[in-house]
């Protein structure tokens, strides 16, 4: 097995796997709009579903996953557009700093 | 004396084995005393490849413990903890002639494919010419090609790459490295068959920045950013037409 510990290969690998997931969460935030086609009662009774504890923890995962994506994404076009080739380290930390502080201000808005 | 437990993977492209070894654990010793120490005392088929054993030729590459290294700059005690045995491979990637020794005409072939030799602007057909050209040090072009010249082809950089081992025909981190040395070489004249010889799915775009190659350099250099510059003239180069 090789050796793959190292901080820009965990930045790939949770750029890439919030992207997989998020594409996983597509189609079920389509379906959820779509509610509101079949009237004001479908989208209501689906949205009061929002509410429960279950929902709230999907729904900071969601967060974290678009935080930890768009920080990842950044890094990489600062490094393949702008040419960025100091401090890789630095900007994936910053990039995991950035997804835990949107997760936290998140939850501190939950109640 | 204590020992170190050494395992060596023996065998051919056909396949192999790891056969163990043991030899006196010393205060100072790199894995490749510990690999010439087998081979002279208790294997001598052992099949493996070093010239110059102080980091300059790149020869001596294998994949220590999981990790793709220069044999011999790697002192045991720094990838083995005291009692913890050696595990060594030839390098990922590439096809095994026998034991630790790898072919790497595959690795050279891509230097070749990536347009890797200067192509002179003013002597096209290999003629000297006519004055030397000013490059001056401090100029972008200049720092970007000095950041990736010394490189040496150990091959650790491409056997480090999982890209490589996803793609095969993928040209890899020291090929296109090579590359933009020379795109970023203002004697050169061969930019845009070299741009077009490093796009697409065998080359620059298929890198995924892992960065793997940059941290694993045993030289310091950053292919990662040499790939990154190459997508980035390539990407410009194709917004303003300049690729026709």
């Amino acid at each position: 097995m090789a050796d793959r510990r190292h901080p820009t290969y965990l930045a790939f690998l949770a750029h890439r796997l919030s992207g997989l997931a998020l594409a996983l969460f597509l189609p079920v935030h389509f379906w959820a709009l779509g509610q509101a086609l079949q009237g004001e009662a479908a989208l209501e009774g689906f949205l009061r579903w929002t509410d429960h504890w279950l929902f709230k923890l999907a729904e900071w995962g969601l967060v974290v996953l678009l935080a930890l994506h768009l920080a990842g994404g950044l890094r990489v076009m600062a490094l393949e557009f702008l040419g960025w080739r100091a401090r890789q380290k630095d900007m994936a930390a910053i990039g995991a700093g950035f997804a835990l502080a949107v997760g936290l201000l998140f939850l501190l808005h939950v109640g | 004396m204590e020992t170190l437990k050494v395992r060596i993977w023996r065998g051919d492209a056909a396949g192999g084995a790891f056969s163990a070894y043991e030899v006196p654990a010393r205060e100072n010793q790199t894995v490749l005393d510990v690999v010439s120490e087998i081979q002279r005392e208790q294997e001598p088929a052992l099949a493996y490849r070093f010239a110059c054993r102080v980091g300059m030729c790149g020869s001596c590459a294998m994949e220590v413990n999981g990790r793709a290294r220069w044999t011999c700059r790697t002192h045991v005690k720094r990838v083995a903890k005291p009692g913890e045995a050696l595990t060594l491979r030839p390098l990922p990637h590439l096809p095994v002639i026998r034991d630790l020794a790898t072919d790497m005409a595959p690795f050279f072939d891509k230097w070749a494919r990536a347009k890797g030799s200067f192509q002179p602007k003013d002597a096209p057909d290999g003629a000297v010419p006519e004055d030397f050209a000013v490059v001056p040090p401090g100029s972008k072009p200049r720092r970007e090609a000095d950041a990736g010249i010394e490189c040496i082809g150990c091959g650790v950089c491409y056997a480090s790459c999982d890209v490589v081992g996803w793609n095969p025909d993928y040209l890899g981190p020291a090929a296109l490295n090579r590359a933009w040395t020379l795109v970023n070489d203002v004697r050169d004249g061969a930019r845009r068959a070299r741009l077009d010889a490093v796009s697409g799915d065998a080359g620059c775009h298929s890198c995924h920045s892992t960065q793997s190659c940059t941290e694993r350099c045993p030289k310091g250099l950053d292919p990662s950013s040499a790939i990154a510059g190459l997508k980035r003239s390539l990407f410009w180069d194709a917004l303003l037409g300049r690729r026709g």
